[in-house]
């Protein structure tokens, strides 16, 4: 029972770090009876190392960059442009050779500053400062832009809009994969049934959004029960694949059930939200008017806006608050180890319903915020990658961490969608150089970047949800990440 | 070759386990396959006895547990477990023939234990287990390792749910009693002051005594421990027995336990069942176990012929009997 | 019955296709436990490896079609290899003794860069090639003009697939490689301790899927005739799904998986609508998951308490 010297946990990964790496050095699988390979000098190192990396970079792209097939009358025809290939050739080498040089093959890498910057030794007072910090902003968001960004307001706000969006998604999912511990490739199924719930009753009954939008929780927690109910005595990764073939089914459904969801056409003509009655439209009984004020689109952006943050908030607070209540330990219970909850007397298949059902309920509300912001739905909003780039976002800010979450929203949607307006890029690559449509490809690469750099996710540590003297974050390395482990 | 029970050293009639059981396994039979791991088992386990499951490996010790608890389906036989009062035989006869999992009546009630789920067993009849490989909530405290075991108390006053999200009074009262209960516990096993610390950053024994008062925390009437004392040094060893004692006597839950350490199980149990091949060898008080010649043969791997020998130079070398001698782990010859 | 028989052949070609892919899911999975999602996209850029190659000797001249065949096969079995490597090593070799969710995020975001990748490169259009290997062998000659026939490509792509499957089973169950592929899937510590290079041997296998998914890749070009960018994804959930029907981590159950896919879409198809062959085949994986948590042939789970 010694109390002293105990290793604080906030400092943990560091020794989980140092222990990750004894494991892959234990794995390399070089033998210790091994002759020490002959040093070589570090410059012949780095230009073979860069040869090789070149030689490799030179097979990858042979197919991609020295050859384009075209589609020209009569066949396809080949365009050789060994120009482009080349340069990647040579950018591959040179990047390659001054990472070995300067990084890998020294004793002190220049990039030795990064590391020792990174001692989190009080995430806990940080995490809370930023977590208010990005409230006070999300809170004043409409205000600061019109007055420091009035030209891309309007941008700006939807934007912001679209991120809340994935906060929100990203919060519910991580009650299932975070919390409860379930891969669940499937999440998109629950937004697409909130959203089509949404449209069908506010179009088929002239239903309002505030009565629209609970429904659409409430139908999306009932399919959250009923897809979960034969697929949660599962484990793992067989969870994770008939949670995504069922968002596929509930996709293929949509798209080929013309009279009943329209079909890949998808719905037209979603009511748009009213506050107390009142629509956001120019003339007579609009807010505008109604509160004498001038009439600008904007008011509906800055509506819309303020809505899904307090969706978004909403989530947020039932999710800290279950964390604290018998069912939300459960949840995390569940995900250190199941059968110990079995022996505890835990009714393991409710814990888990009600994970997926909360999980989808908040899915439900973020498709009934999408159907009313955009107006129209179809099929192609619900692909697979929406599931996958959700779930990133709660493995990438760190599973279980509510503000992880809004870190990676904000990195990956924002800061990719931002590329769309960078016109310093026209300048590097030339006129006509359009980034969006590499959105998507730096998109991916950031994904294993920061998952090779951050395995754990950018906020790792866990948040005890109870304590007895002093509230100690938990290390990432002893908290468990669910089944299949 | 010698009688299994000695009558000279257990007066079956007069023991607790066959006076008044907790627990009654008959005719237990569990085949994986083609393996028969235990074969037509019965034994009792008295109340308020702190009952000693041993054997050498591969009994079909651990097995026998998991049967009891639910965590394996029995192939055949009855697990009864009771509560209260003595109920009569027809009483059990009916219960069994009615296809019902079990029959409450207030504080009195008798519960098939080999139809029911593995965590209704602990909900609703009242056992609790720990494992052979720790299974603690690693990235939960100490202190929530403790409230998780309440669940089903809590969720109950949390008004499942819906009353703790919305922070009814008499759902904070019920949190705050369910901590202090965790933090009485955790005073009584002597880690209060890592109260706050994660589970798997406890110490080897400071885990295993956490995970008997996280099975306490359900409030068992029986509570099994898959060999708590395994990897643990003496002075911690005999800290177990003490708690093995205290929760036999304060808080009146009877115990039923594997174990290897032959110092821990003649210290502290009241009554020993011997397994061996899945079968079992000897059952009764500890003292009459000891010296059976049979339970020695199955520990140290001889033939039967050879039990008489062994006995003999047994005695020779510890003539006040060996109390303390470390048997387990014996292979078989 | 012609309708019947007709379908069949067409299920095997198409399950051969699934199995192939499915066999590197499966082998991925066996050795480092993870689902490979970028696995589908290695398909697709085997089948447009094989198009450039196809393209390129036509270019150069070479014509004679067994020749043509053969060389796009080693080249684009060459070539992906050396993406299936890369990917590996780039995207979840720094990633190993990591937690498991990890990994499967690279894998996801492997598998959107490579989707996007070939879409710059080569652009988004669909790819038409004309079909390169005529005629058949007519089975039968129904009384209602319906003609049963194996085409040429179809017994190319199952003779193919059968001779890699015995191929490759020879490899795993013979040769020291195969001995230390199952050693690593035992257990990868033990086995770098006993001297196995673990990471040259996961790399193997990473290659080896890859090549297989080269040849289906190919084979699904030459069969089909169009081939896109987004032809690995919905190829790639199938196989996977495929693996896991079979039993994931058995080579044979692999197989078995994506005949059995095969057959479900292509009768589905055929038999009621076209638009619902996915529902089917994903359906009757959930339902053998929930009924046979382990696949078909896969070895039961026994759960360790």
């Amino acid at each position: 029972m010694a109390t002293t010297n105990q290793p604080t946990s906030s400092n943990r990964p560091e020794g989980a770090e140092l222990e990750s790496e004894a494991r892959r050095a234990a794995m390399q699988g070089v033998p210790p009876f091994n002759a020490e390979p002959a040093k070589r000098s570090r410059l012949a190192q780095s230009f073979r190392e860069a040869a090789i990396t070149a030689a490799i970079v030179a097979g990858l792209t042979l197919f991609f960059f020295a050859f384009r097939t075209n589609i020209a009358t009569g066949g396809l025809d080949l365009a050789f442009r060994p120009d482009l290939w080349l340069i990647w050739i040579a950018i591959a080498f040179v990047a390659r050779f001054l990472l070995s040089y300067f990084v890998f093959a020294t004793e002190s890498p220049i990039t030795g500053f990064f590391k020792r910057t990174k001692s989190e030794r009080s995430s806990l007072p940080i995490g809370k400062i930023l977590g208010i910090v990005l409230l006070l902003v999300a809170l004043t968001l409409p205000f600061l832009l019109d007055v420091f960004l009035p030209r891309q307001n309007r941008y700006l706000l939807d934007l912001a809009i679209l991120i809340l969006t994935y906060v929100m998604l990203g919060w519910g999912l991580n009650i299932v994969v975070g919390l409860a511990g379930l891969l669940d490739l499937g999440y998109v199924a629950f937004y697409a049934v909130g959203a089509y719930s949404f449209a069908l009753l506010s179009i088929n009954f002239d239903l309002g959004f505030w009565v629209c939008l609970p429904m659409a929780g409430l139908f999306a927690a009932l399919w959250g029960i009923m897809l979960g109910f034969p697929v949660l005595r599962l484990r793992g990764d067989y969870l994770a694949i008939v949670t995504l073939a069922f968002g596929e089914i509930i996709r293929v459904v949509l798209l080929n059930w013309y009279d009943f969801t329209g079909g890949p056409n998808g719905l037209l003509g979603i009511p748009k939200p009213t506050l107390f009655g009142l629509e956001f439209s120019r003339g007579e009984n609009g807010f505008a008017e109604y509160f004498g004020l001038e009439y600008n689109p904007i008011q509906r952006f800055i509506f819309l806006y303020y809505i899904i943050l307090a969706l978004a908030l909403l989530t947020n607070f039932v999710t800290m608050r279950m964390r604290k209540l018998p069912v939300g330990r459960a949840w995390e219970a569940l995900r250190e180890d199941e059968i110990a909850c079995r022996a505890l007397g835990i009714n393991t298949v409710n814990v888990k319903l009600t994970a997926f059902a909360t999980g989808a309920m908040f899915g439900g509300f973020a498709g009934s915020f999408f159907a009313t912001r955009q107006g129209f739905i179809s099929p192609e909003s619900f692909t697979f990658i929406e599931s996958a780039i959700i779930l990133a976002i709660v493995v990438l800010g760190g599973l279980g961490s509510q503000l992880g979450v809004v870190i990676a929203s904000v990195v990956m949607i924002g800061g990719i969608e931002l590329l769309r307006n960078l016109t310093v890029l026209d300048a590097v690559f030339g006129a006509g150089f359009d980034p969006t449509q590499y959105r998507m490809l730096i998109f991916g690469l950031a994904m294993v970047a920061i998952m090779v750099w951050k395995p754990r996710g950018l906020i790792s540590t866990r948040v005890p949800s109870v304590y007895y003297k002093k509230k100690k974050a938990i290390g990432a390395d002893l908290v468990s990440q669910g089944e299949g482990h | 070759m010698s009688d299994t029970m000695n009558p000279t050293h257990a007066p079956a009639s007069h023991a607790r386990w066959t006076e008044d059981p907790v627990l009654t396994v008959e005719h237990l039979t569990m085949r994986f396959g083609g393996l028969t791991a235990i074969d037509d088992l019965s034994f009792s386990v008295g109340r308020g006895d702190i009952t000693a499951l041993i054997g050498p490996n591969g009994a079909g010790k651990t097995t026998v547990f998991n049967c009891v608890t639910g965590f394996y389906k029995p192939t055949e036989g009855r697990i009864l477990l009771r509560r209260g009062a003595k109920p009569s035989d027809a009483a059990i006869a009916e219960l069994t023939r009615s296809g019902r999992q079990y029959d409450r009546d207030g504080e009195n009630g008798i519960y098939l234990l080999e139809r029911m789920n593995d965590f209704r067993i602990t909900a609703i009849a009242g056992v609790a287990r720990t494992f052979q490989n720790i299974r603690l909530f690693g990235g939960m405290t100490v202190l929530e390792n403790l409230l998780v075991a309440q669940h089903n108390h809590l969720m109950r006053a949390s008004g499942y749910t819906i009353g703790g999200l919305i922070g009814l009074p008499g759902w904070r009262r019920e949190a705050e009693r369910a901590k202090d209960k965790a933090i009485a516990w955790l005073e009584r096993i002597d880690l209060i002051d890592r109260a706050d610390d994660p589970a798997a950053d406890l110490a080897y024994g400071d885990q295993r005594r956490l995970e008997i008062a996280r099975a306490m925390c359900t409030d068992p009437r029986l509570l099994c421990l898959d060999e708590p004392a395994a990897g643990l040094n003496p002075r911690e060893s005999s800290e177990l027995n003490d708690l093995l004692r205290s929760i036999r006597d304060r808080d009146g839950v009877s115990v039923l336990l594997i174990e290897h350490d032959m110092g821990v199980v003649m210290q502290i149990s009241d009554h020993i069942v011997v397994l061996d091949y899945g079968k079992k060898i000897a059952d009764g008080a500890a003292a009459a176990v000891r010296d059976d010649p049979k339970v020695i043969a199955a520990y140290l791997g001889v033939d039967d012929e050879e039990v008489d020998e062994v006995e003999e130079a047994l005695h020779q070398n510890d003539p006040q009997g060996s109390a303390n001698a470390q048997l387990g782990e014996g292979d078989r010859a | 019955m012609e309708y019947f028989l007709q379908q069949l052949i067409n299920g095997i070609t198409l399950g051969s296709i699934y199995g192939l892919i499915a066999i590197g899911y499966t082998m991925v999975y066996g050795i480092i436990g993870m689902i490979n999602f970028a696995h589908g996209e290695v398909f697709m850029i085997g089948a447009f490896i094989a198009l450039t190659a196809f393209l390129a000797l036509a270019a150069l001249g070479v014509t004679f079609l067994p020749l043509v065949l053969l060389i796009i096969l080693a080249v684009a079995m060459l070539f992906t290899a050396v993406w299936g490597w890369t990917i590996e090593r780039v995207a979840y070799r720094p990633l190993r003794g990591s937690f498991r969710l990890a990994p499967l995020i690279t894998a996801i975001g492997m598998s959107i860069f490579l989707q996007n990748f070939v879409q710059v490169t080569q652009g988004a259009r669909v790819k038409p090639l004309p079909p390169q290997i005529q005629g058949g062998i007519t089975l039968m000659d129904g009384p209602g003009g319906i003609v049963v026939q194996l085409s040429y490509m179809q017994l190319i792509i199952i003779a193919l697939t059968i001779a890699l499957m015995i191929g490759f089973s020879l490899i795993i169950s013979k040769t020291s490689l195969g001995r230390q592929q199952r050693a690593c899937e035992q257990d990868r510590k033990m086995a770098s301790l006993l001297g196995v290079n673990v990471d040259r041997t996961i790399s193997l296998t990473f290659v080896m899927g890859a090549g297989l998914a080269a040849v289906a890749g190919t084979m699904y070009l030459l069969y089909y005739g169009v081939i896109d960018f987004y032809i690995g994804f919905i190829a790639g959930v199938k196989a996977f799904t495929a693996a896991v029907l079979g039993g994931i981590g058995s080579l044979p159950g692999a197989m078995l998986g994506g005949l059995a896919i095969g057959l479900i879409e292509t009768f589905w198809s055929g038999y009621f609508s076209v638009e619902y062959k996915d529902v089917a085949a994903f359906s009757i994986l959930a339902i053998v998951l929930i009924f046979m948590p382990s696949g078909l042939l896969g070895r039961p789970e026994v759960e360790k308490v």
